[in-house]
């Protein structure tokens, strides 16, 4: 299962600040999507808000609509928890549950749930999800040990494994490679590739090369200043971004002679 | 011979000796201070094991005459522990994650206020105002769970019970396990916090995966801070109990604890007395007690380092 996702007049807000303004998008189903620009343009902030996130901080809130598969999750009477069961994210940095163990960090979300697994069933959904996340050859044989005590790379792909296990229908990324050595990058790079057939996936990066070698629709984001909102520049097909963009600040930022 | 390698930043070198010096001796002070009490305990209540005239060791006499308070307490801190640990971590998440911002700091304001107020002004609340008003609650339950033994026996008609000093040393303690639990739950990283929201969890939901594991050692020292409290706490607890025999009913009078068995006894006691040396070593005992306490509590937090997330 996949779900597309449209953005409508989106406005997000820190309070009174608002830190992103009039974003209008549609994001495919089974395709990688990327999020590029400079620092503070409000990428993450506008990813955060896809699947509710972004009101966890005090003060936060949004206007404007996101249909998910044409349903508003900010209509009223949406509970954020069931939307964010169905759009899993994975963080900058890798946050698998300290106190639990590798088996324990796949099966969170069903632990949430409160869905009664049999012992079959929950070792075929702990494979799978590493197997999907190409973690499974590395942590077989210690499924009972903590997934603290896994490297990054590795740790980053038990959230990935932690996020697919429940099966949601959209995968935010937020910089997931950011705190990664290029190897690990590859080994998620890959992954990303292999999920798109199942998932949309959206992923906020910083390097560039990442976002043409991953996706295939980029969306450039960027402010005209300090405390001035964040605006969706350009949206296209990837290799239009990066060949042929329509505007002049994209072409700056995508050929690095950025500001 | 000097290079560029045996040089060195000579202030830097002797700020730090300065620093080091100073933190070794103040870990050293600590530790002789308190050998020194133990010393003082043991040496002082020599008198109370040993009785040249009684026919040497006199083990049991001073074992007949310790238990009792050991349990008394022990019931005491007990009583304290399970009626003010829920509630402390309960007021501290209520503070750290479900309190609107600007009520939070003036709630722990209050909380940590509590723990200010001397402990005679809990005693006196205590006798005057707290066990009265529990007498219709220890008739009701001696009529209804009266076959229980800790309802069982006449209840108190002055409110002065065990049951009482339990309740106010629960209120007393109420404020460090509070604080303490705020602080490491205050500290749970936000990138556990949103792994647990990013995967649907609730807020209970939540605080149950990533703010409680987390804070798992913190609440356990802060139990073990508030029952060393109440495991030495003296005023409130002579001004409450009207002390007497052992009883294992917690609604008539009798029980006494150590502290307070303590501080009504030493002024009557002459200097050098059997009677001091035993008084003397009972509190050895709960020295012993409290060090007894303490290490459990170490070990139960270093059980599960490797889960502990700080790796």
């Amino acid at each position: 299962m996949s779900k597309r996702v449209d953005v409508v007049d989106l406005n997000v807000y820190y309070g009174d600040f608002l830190a992103v303004e009039g974003v209008n998008m549609n994001i495919d189903a089974q395709a990688v999507t990327a999020f590029i620009g400079p620092s503070g343009c409000g990428k993450t902030t506008l990813l955060r808000s896809l699947n509710r996130m972004h009101e966890v901080l005090p003060g936060a809130r949004v206007k404007g609509q996101l249909l998910l598969d044409g349903e508003d999750i900010y209509e009223s009477g949406v509970d954020p928890v069931t939307v964010r069961t169905q759009v899993g994210m994975v963080f900058q940095r890798p946050n698998p549950f300290p106190t639990m163990t590798i088996r324990e960090n796949v099966l969170a979300g069903y632990k949430l749930n409160g869905a009664r697994l049999s012992k079959s069933q929950s070792e075929e959904i702990v494979e799978t999800s590493l197997r999907s996340a190409n973690l499974w050859n590395e942590v077989k044989d210690r499924l009972d040990r903590p997934g603290s005590g896994l490297s990054g790379g590795q740790q980053q792909r038990l959230c990935i494994a932690r996020t697919i296990a429940v099966k949601p229908d959209v995968i935010l990324m937020d910089e997931p490679c950011s705190a990664l050595d290029p190897i690990s990058t590859l080994a998620i790079e890959d992954l990303i590739g292999e999920l798109q057939q199942d998932y949309t996936v959206i992923i906020v990066t910083h390097n560039m090369q990442q976002a043409a070698r991953v996706s295939q629709k980029t969306a450039f984001f960027n402010i005209a200043g300090t405390g001035k909102p964040g605006k969706l520049i350009e949206y296209d097909d990837t290799t239009s971004i990066f060949n042929t963009p329509q505007e002049k600040s994209t072409e700056d930022y995508v050929s690095g002679r950025f500001g | 011979m000097t290079s560029s390698l045996t040089q060195s930043d000579k202030r830097g070198v002797a700020g730090d000796r300065v620093f080091s010096a100073l933190t070794v001796s103040a870990g050293v002070l600590i530790l002789l201070t308190l050998a020194f009490v133990a010393l003082f305990l043991t040496v002082n209540s020599r008198d109370a094991v040993y009785q040249e005239d009684q026919g040497g060791w006199i083990l049991t006499a001073f074992f007949d005459y310790a238990y009792p308070l050991v349990i008394g307490t022990l019931i005491a801190s007990f009583i304290a522990l399970i009626l003010a640990a829920p509630v402390a971590v309960g007021v501290a998440l209520y503070i750290s994650h479900y309190a609107p911002p600007r009520f939070s700091k003036g709630i722990g304001y209050v909380i940590d206020l509590l723990a200010a107020i001397p402990s005679v002004v809990y005693g006196a609340w205590g006798m005057s105002f707290l066990g009265p008003a529990l007498i219709p609650v220890y008739g009701w339950l001696h009529e209804n769970l009266g076959f229980i033994p800790l309802f069982a026996g006449d209840p108190s008609q002055t409110g002065r019970t065990i049951f009482t000093a339990g309740v106010v040393l629960g209120v007393m303690i109420l404020p460090i396990i509070t604080s303490v639990c705020r602080e490491i739950f205050i500290q749970t990283p936000k990138l556990h916090e949103e792994a647990a929201l990013a995967l649907g969890a609730t807020r209970w939901e939540m605080i149950k995966m990533s703010v409680f594991p987390f804070a798992r050692a913190g609440i356990i020292s802060g139990i073990m801070l508030g029952l060393g409290r109440a495991l030495g706490e003296t005023m409130a607890v002579a001004l409450v109990l009207s002390p007497g025999m052992l009883t294992a009913s917690l609604i008539s009078s009798g029980n006494s604890t150590i502290p307070a068995e303590i501080a009504l006894g030493f002024p009557e006691a002459p200097p050098g007395s059997e009677r001091q040396a035993q008084l003397i070593a009972i509190g050895l005992v709960l020295f012993l007690i409290t060090l007894l306490v303490n290490m459990t509590a170490r070990w139960i937090v270093s059980r599960h380092k490797e889960f502990s997330g700080a790796n």
